[in-house]
């Protein structure tokens, strides 16, 4: 009897996740028909948003948050795989159990944080450098590439640990230098989880909000270089949401929430079922 | 020069590079650590603590009515996510095991681990703000929760799993029932893993922003009134970080270092924890 | 005392006053070991397990190094020189004393790949050298014909005894000096554990065999000398026939007659 209750409650409660996700898609759903209606395929096409004629199209912010990411996973990567390949097979074990720590610490710091280093430090750095306003894609990217660093660096450094110590040995018996070992043995092994914590890294920086806000631009133009201020999904949202006044203008934001949510499903579950599944298999 | 001789100098210089990406990226994250830190403890002081906001440039005004709301959001949240999380992993690990429905679940609550959580923000505007007519603190937990539940469910599920299996055959060989096992033996044996997921879950939503943005909202003064708008250390920092009053940007430093220290501890004492259970 | 025999034959290495100690470990792994062996020959080491024939084995290509803060103290004696040196060139060291593991160890490449990656390291870059030095090898650890039409396909592919085998055409493909097998055939079935034995007494004829097996009967099959092992002391070494049959230690005669083990 008990039982039963228990049971049931449990599943409930694991059904209800399922739920939640089924019921996020429908309600952001709903809400957009209406700009959907209105707009079309304008609404991903045109980058026209000016609330006070009741247009929007989503395109600059669709195209500034895929390229904020690309930049931020161009810049990140490279030191992300240095970092991990230092802290896998170069460092000693209390400088790895030291760093690694910390690299796992700064991973939990509120995103908030990293955008406000970066409009009181770093946009002043790039203003002198650049000139302009320093706010813009490239401050953007280069602030969103330090936020995810710690984690991407983590999740690398996991997937390349899981080489077997043998295999590695067997290299080096055969007179490798580490150098060799890491090219030639552990990333061939780890390529799989590699890949697939590296997009898994992009799909939480598409979403990212916080970090950018302030650093971006707000402002509803396809840049045209990267020192151009532009918007991203995310901080449309954080900007304009409470401001809406129409409900066209509420629907077109629902219509930017689903687009992302979207986007980023499709990037983590391609990290998760394609790369990252592999590698449980392998094991 | 030999071929050997080229591949220990190749060796020395992408080593050398690996290094060097590593002391690059320690120099930025020590670098926002160190403003953090430095900007932090020059705006703490005792009225932080005993005054709500109030206008710029008025001597008394501190972060108290932010703090309360964080705790408030936080606490309810918990006391929300964390009990369904429990039971949903419970049900993944002890009943679900390797059936299709329970992969299935494990999946979706991986991909919501890293799913946007200002689409929550927009989610729980949808089904919470708009009926009710206004912002609450309600609708401000209730997103928290729901970027909670698969960051609980995930570690209990695991955590679960770990408990050898002889440990339960041995209770059911005694005649308990099956949530007798599980309460009393299973839960017991992953006692510091779960917590340490609680912890780290929590933790985890501290340190939201977007998904408060539009659904607690914000407020410059004390309130415990879970019906209405609350103010929360994140939001609060956002607000007073774009401002352009110097005292709200100390103020929001202030928020920014004691929120930091909030989460890190959380963090530090899970990972004890966890190791502590290790150690056993 | 241990009972060393001096052996007559040209000897390619000579362990002498030999210690090892593992980082943090208080006592050595390996104490005071002096053991000669014999060129084209093969030596086994027996003994309970957990009694330093790992260590000492790991210790001819300096393999210990991978992990800080391990200790050796003594000599090893290898082409005229003392191993141990700390200034001694181990990427050359490992061209020259080969190694095969207690679990087959293929690369994540093709066959073809993973038999030419030393040479490939060696700086070899032709192509029909290549191809003729990796058929030759593979030909020698007498897996050629069963690999033959698919050299270019993952070496995941191949079955656990023919990755082993793979894994010695690999070693013998650089034309080391010495071969170090740690329990090759732990992880095989009876058939391919033939098969790798028939392989190690074929290729002691070009290159020194040291091999450690924790199956008796193993040792009496494929060597000519065998050490036994106690406690991180080398108890005993004698020629394999005489080590069975009339064996000098009394650890050695209890051993090999399953007193303890
Ligand atoms: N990496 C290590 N660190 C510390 N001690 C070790 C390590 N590897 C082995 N040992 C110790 O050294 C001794 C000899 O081990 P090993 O050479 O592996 O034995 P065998 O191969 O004969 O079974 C054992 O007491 C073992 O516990
Ligand atoms: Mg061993």
């Amino acid at each position: 009897m008990i039982d039963k209750i228990f049971l049931n409650m449990t599943r409930t409660s694991a059904l209800l996740i399922l739920f939640i996700v089924a019921w996020i898609f429908v309600v952001l759903f709903n809400h957009s028909i209406e700009a959907m209606q209105t707009f079309g395929f304008d609404f991903i096409t045109k980058d026209e948003w000016a609330p006070n004629l009741e247009k929007f199209g989503a395109y600059a912010a669709i195209f500034g948050s895929v390229a904020s990411t690309f930049l931020a996973m161009l810049l990140a990567i490279p030191v992300a795989i240095g970092v991990a390949i230092f802290l896998s097979e170069i460092a000693h074990d209390k400088i790895k159990g030291f760093f690694g720590v910390s690299v796992e610490l700064l991973a939990a710091i509120p995103s908030v944080i990293y955008g406000m280093w970066g409009l009181f430090f770093f946009v002043p750095i790039l203003r002198d450098i650049f000139g302009g306003m320093g706010i813009g894609l490239l401050a953007a990217g280069i602030v969103l590439a330090i936020m995810i660093l710690p984690f991407m660096a983590a999740v690398t450094r996991d997937a390349m640990n899981t080489t077997p110590d043998i295999l590695k040995e067997s290299a080096y018996a055969l007179g490798g230098t580490q150098w060799d070992v890491i090219k030639d043995i552990i990333i061939p092994y780890a390529k799989a989880g590699i890949i697939g914590s590296l997009i898994l890294a992009l799909g939480r920086a598409i979403g990212e909000t916080m970090a950018v806000t302030f650093v971006m631009g707000n402002v509803h133009h396809t840049p045209k270089t990267i020192l151009d201020p532009t918007t991203s999904i995310p901080v449309t949202l954080a900007n304009e949401f409470t401001e809406a006044d129409s409900s066209l203008y509420f629907s077109s934001l629902f219509g930017l929430a689903l687009t992302l949510l979207v986007m980023s499903f499709v990037v983590i579950a391609i990290a998760k079922f394609y790369f990252l599944r592999k590698v449980r298999k392998g094991q | 020069m030999t071929a050997t001789q080229k591949r220990i100098i190749i060796n020395r210089i992408a080593l050398g590079f690996s290094t060097l990406s590593a002391i690059i990226a320690l120099a930025f994250l020590f670098w926002i650590l160190g403003v953090l830190v430095m900007k932090g403890v020059d705006s703490l002081s005792w009225s932080i603590f005993m005054f709500e906001g109030s206008p710029p440039g008025y001597a008394e005004s501190g972060l108290k009515h932010a703090l309360v709301g964080q705790l408030i959001l936080v606490g309810l949240a918990t006391l929300i996510g964390v009990p369904l999380g429990i039971m949903a992993g419970t049900y993944l690990s002890e009943y679900g095991k390797n059936s299709k429905l329970a992969h299935t679940i494990r999946d979706i609550s991986d991909i919501m681990m890293s799913a946007p959580s200002i689409v929550i923000g927009a989610f729980v505007y949808a089904v919470v703000v708009m009926p009710m007519g206004h912002f609450s603190a309600w609708a401000g937990a209730i997103a928290l929760a729901i970027i909670m539940i698969p960051i609980i469910l995930r570690t209990t599920d695991d955590m679960l799993q770990l408990v050898p299996g002889t440990l339960r055959e041995a209770a059911f060989a005694l005649g308990a029932p099956k949530y007798k096992v599980i309460m009393d033996v299973v839960y017991r044996g992953a006692k510091a893993g779960i917590l340490t997921g609680v912890l780290l879950g929590i933790a985890r939503v501290g340190g939201e922003t977007a998904p408060l943005l539009f659904t607690s909202f914000n407020d410059n003064f004390f309130t415990t009134d879970l019906n209405e708008a609350m103010p929360s250390l994140t939001v609060t920092m956002f607000n007073y970080a774009i401002s352009p009053y110097d005292d709200w940007q100390q103020l929001g430093w202030a928020a920014a270092f004691i929120l930091s220290m909030f989460i890190l501890g959380l963090n530090i004492v899970g990972r004890l924890i966890l190791l502590a259970g290790k150690r056993k | 005392m241990a009972s060393i025999i001096d052996i007559k034959d040209e000897c390619s290495l000579h362990v002498r006053n030999f210690s090892f100690t593992y980082k943090g470990a208080t006592t050595p792994s390996l104490k005071k070991v002096t053991m000669p062996i014999a060129k084209h020959s093969v030596t086994a080491l027996i003994g309970p397990s957990g009694c330093g024939k790992t260590t000492l084995l790991r210790s001819f290509n300096r393999m210990h190094d991978l992990y800080p803060g391990n200790k050796y103290e003594g000599e090893i004696e290898f082409e005229g020189r003392n191993i141990l040196d700390p200034k001694e060139d181990l990427i050359h060291l490992r061209t020259k004393i080969g190694m095969i593991f207690q679990k087959p160890t293929a690369f994540p490449m093709s066959i073809f790949d993973n038999v030419a990656y030393g040479m490939r390291l060696q700086g070899i870059k032709n192509k029909t050298e290549l191809e003729g030095r990796v058929e030759k090898a593979l030909q020698d650890a007498a897996i050629w014909k069963e690999v033959k039409d698919r050299l270019k396909h993952d070496a995941n592919g191949l079955s656990g005894g023919q990755q082993q085998r793979l894994c010695i055409a690999r070693a013998i493909a650089v034309e080391p000096e010495v071969l170090l097998f740690d329990e090759p055939t732990s992880a095989l079935d009876p058939i391919s554990t033939q098969g790798i034995e028939k392989l190690v007494i074929e290729l002691k004829e070009r290159v020194s065999i040291i091999i450690v097996t924790h199956n008796m009967q193993q040792a009496a099959r494929v060597s000519d000398y065998t050490g036994f092992m106690y406690l991180g002391d080398l108890i005993e070494l004698g020629h394999t026939e005489e080590l069975f049959v009339t064996p000098k230690e009394k650890l050695t005669q209890e051993y090999i007659t399953g007193k303890f083990g």
